[in-house]
């Protein structure tokens, strides 16, 4: 019963015979269609083939369209090769594969300059839709809050406090450890260079006037962007996946204001929140550093510290927050909305989810570091 | 058909043999001390009350959630003690429609079914193309949703195209996980007929969890009912018609079992 299949050619007179034996299965498809290959040139125009399968003893979908295979391909104008000695155990098996068509061919994608070209024009337009659909985004959220005003009952606050937890609360340890290195390395840079011109204590002033006004702020959102933005983007895509979004449209919910007003206002609550954290956590590795490695004790630390920021600079940095944590957000909600049937479509929604929320806090920080200087802050 | 196999040697009929297998989560017992056979050739029938634990019992057979006891034979192989190898001899030689389709989303209809093929058999591109197109047509599908990815194709459809890639390395024994449920009934219908033509031309057995009594009907040798963590019956659609164990009777003699009957 075991064994390779075999495909015998038997001429006889000018008329040709192929008799095929063995397991005709998936298992030896490689081998059977190098046999089907070598046989099909064998054709020419003999006026009577005909293939005999009565010695095959096992056939499945892989034999059996291979032999249909040959059988077309030995076939020439009107002269028909014929299956000869087909077990009835079979012939439905047969008559499967000889109803089959011709294979479409598979659409090969063709890599090109001009493809290349074509797919950076679709980037930069695609842009400008980016834009609109942000707008859009901001302009429903806007109109969602205006409705939950009016109608304070409507507004969710269980799910605003669940998000809370999850953006802010368990953000705390490692946002307050990064941002405390972060301090820590600043600090010890500086009083590094500094030093060689006798100007160590100026690494206060840098460290808090950088700290207050910048990489807090600024990093924090950074990493609320990669952990939250994220986590937005894929709980809300997974949910459009499943229909869940549009359950809820069904049902008369508005989605805007179920899924996507409280998971903004968590971001924008959690934001400064965290901002502040972290500026205290990278003043005090600052500080630590400065003490340790600098020689400056706490004391001189504070009042210098207390020379050198004002005011200003803590408001300049808390009030980006708000808004950065808005961009996050809203860049988060598009994309999670803008998820399509397959796994792929979640996870290129998701990476641009992070990378469109860090492009865009990095721009509004330019942005307000030009306003700010121009009123003088 | 002839139930010769050019693989391995089997000692009796039976193509899965189940014995006193318990599965638990938890405290809650699922299944406690099942045993049960399919054998080659039939059209297994699978029914209970929803959350007895059919698609437990199917994902403990396929190796998808642990067993607490017992021993599950498929194809004469203990799949216990059975070594990677041997594993993956009997992986290649079943077919498994998962209940939503279990299709991947980010392949197209043409590469999901040509996927099996692709990783197990060294062919060429044009073999594939030809015996994907083959199955296609085996599912009542034509050739012109081969580019479709997934998500552009209605529920039957997600089914059908499942059901060819199960059957793409022409397996043996085929489990299907509620084939008919969220069709329409001439669409159950035809996946029933669909069924049993395959069956008939790849000589295939089948083990089918169902809820569709025209598909125990139309489509099943031999009906097993499942119950308290066992099996509570098992025999031809005549034995449960007979039986006069109240699940059963409620079952098969309720007022849809009557519409089906006539």
């Amino acid at each position: 019963m075991t064994g390779d299949p075999t495909l015998e050619r038997i001429a006889k007179g000018n008329g040709l015979a192929l008799c095929a034996a063995g397991p005709w299965t998936a298992r030896f498809a490689p081998v059977l269609e190098q046999m089907v290959a070598d046989a099909e040139k064998l054709g020419g125009s003999r006026p009577n083939i005909f293939i005999d399968v009565s010695q095959v003893d096992k056939l499945d979908t892989f034999g059996a369209w291979l032999i249909e295979r040959l059988r077309r391909s030995l076939t020439q104008g009107d002269v028909e090769a014929r299956i000869a000695g087909l077990s009835a155990n079979y012939s439905s098996l047969v008559d499967e594969v000889r109803r089959v068509k011709a294979a479409p061919a598979a659409d090969t994608t063709t890599v090109s300059i001009l493809g290349m070209l074509d797919q950076i024009g679709r980037s930069v337009a695609g842009f400008g839709t980016t834009l609109i659909q942000l707008i859009d985004m901001l302009g429903a959220v806007l109109a969602a809050t205006g409705r939950v005003l009016i109608r304070p009952k409507t507004f969710r606050l269980t799910s605003t406090v669940h998000h809370l937890e999850q953006v802010c609360w368990r953000a705390v340890p490692i946002v307050g450890l990064i941002t405390f290195l972060i301090g820590c390395i600043i600090s010890q840079q500086g009083i590094f260079h500094f030093r060689k011109f006798g100007a160590d204590i100026f690494v206060v002033d840098m460290l808090g006037v950088l700290v207050l006004r910048e990489i807090g702020v600024l990093l924090v959102a950074i990493m609320v962007a990669g952990r939250s933005g994220s986590a937005y983007t894929a709980e809300l895509g997974s949910m459009k996946m499943r229909e869940e979004i549009d359950a809820l449209r069904t049902m008369g919910f508005d989605p805007i204001e179920v899924l996507i007003l409280p998971r903004m206002l968590a971001l924008i609550i959690a934001l400064p929140i965290l901002a502040f954290l972290g500026a205290m956590a990278a003043l005090y590795g600052g500080g630590l550093v400065a003490w340790l490695y600098g020689g400056v004790d706490p004391e001189a630390f504070l009042l210098r510290l207390r020379d050198a920021i004002s005011i200003d600079h803590f408001v300049v940095g808390i009030v980006k927050a708000p808004v950065m944590a808005a961009v996050i957000g809203i860049v988060a909600c598009v994309e999670g909305l803008a998820v399509e049937g397959s796994a792929e479509s979640l996870g290129q929604h998701t990476t641009s989810s992070v990378v469109k929320g860090i492009f865009f806090v990095i721009v509004m920080d330019g942005v307000f570091a030009i306003f700010f200087a121009s009123i003088g802050m | 058909m002839t139930p010769v196999s050019d693989r391995a040697p089997e000692t009796s009929d039976s193509i899965i043999r189940v014995r006193d297998i318990t599965v638990q989560f938890g405290v809650t017992r699922v299944l406690d001390g099942l045993d049960l056979d399919v054998k080659r050739g039939e059209i297994l029938g699978f029914v209970g009350p929803s959350g007895a634990g059919k698609s437990v019992l199917t994902r403990t057979i396929i190796g998808l959630v642990p067993k607490v006891a017992g021993s599950i034979e498929v194809f004469g192989i203990d799949l216990d003690s059975a070594n990677a190898r041997q594993r993956r001899g009997v992986e290649r030689r079943w077919g498994i429609l998962f209940q939503q389709g279990a299709l991947f989303s980010s392949l197209t209809v043409r590469q999901n079914i040509q996927f099996p093929v692709r990783e197990y058999l060294n062919v060429s591109q044009r073999l594939l193309d030809e015996i994907m197109v083959a199955k296609l047509g085996m599912v009542g599908l034509g050739p012109e949703v081969a580019d479709r990815f997934p998500s552009e194709l209605s529920g039957g459809m997600i089914k059908r195209v499942a059901l060819a890639r199960a059957l793409a390395l022409d397996p043996e024994l085929v489990f299907l996980d509620e084939p008919t449920s969220g069709l329409d009934p001439i669409g159950a219908g035809d996946f029933d007929e669909l069924v049993r033509t395959l069956q008939r031309t790849l000589g295939l057995t089948v083990f089918m969890v169902t809820h569709d009594l025209d598909s125990l009907y139309t489509a099943c040798d031999r009906i097993a009912v499942l119950g308290n963590g066992k099996i509570i019956a098992a025999g031809s659609m005549a034995d449960m018609q007979a039986s006069q164990h109240p699940w059963l009777r409620a079952y098969f003699h309720g007022k849809r079992a009557r519409a089906v009957v006539g």
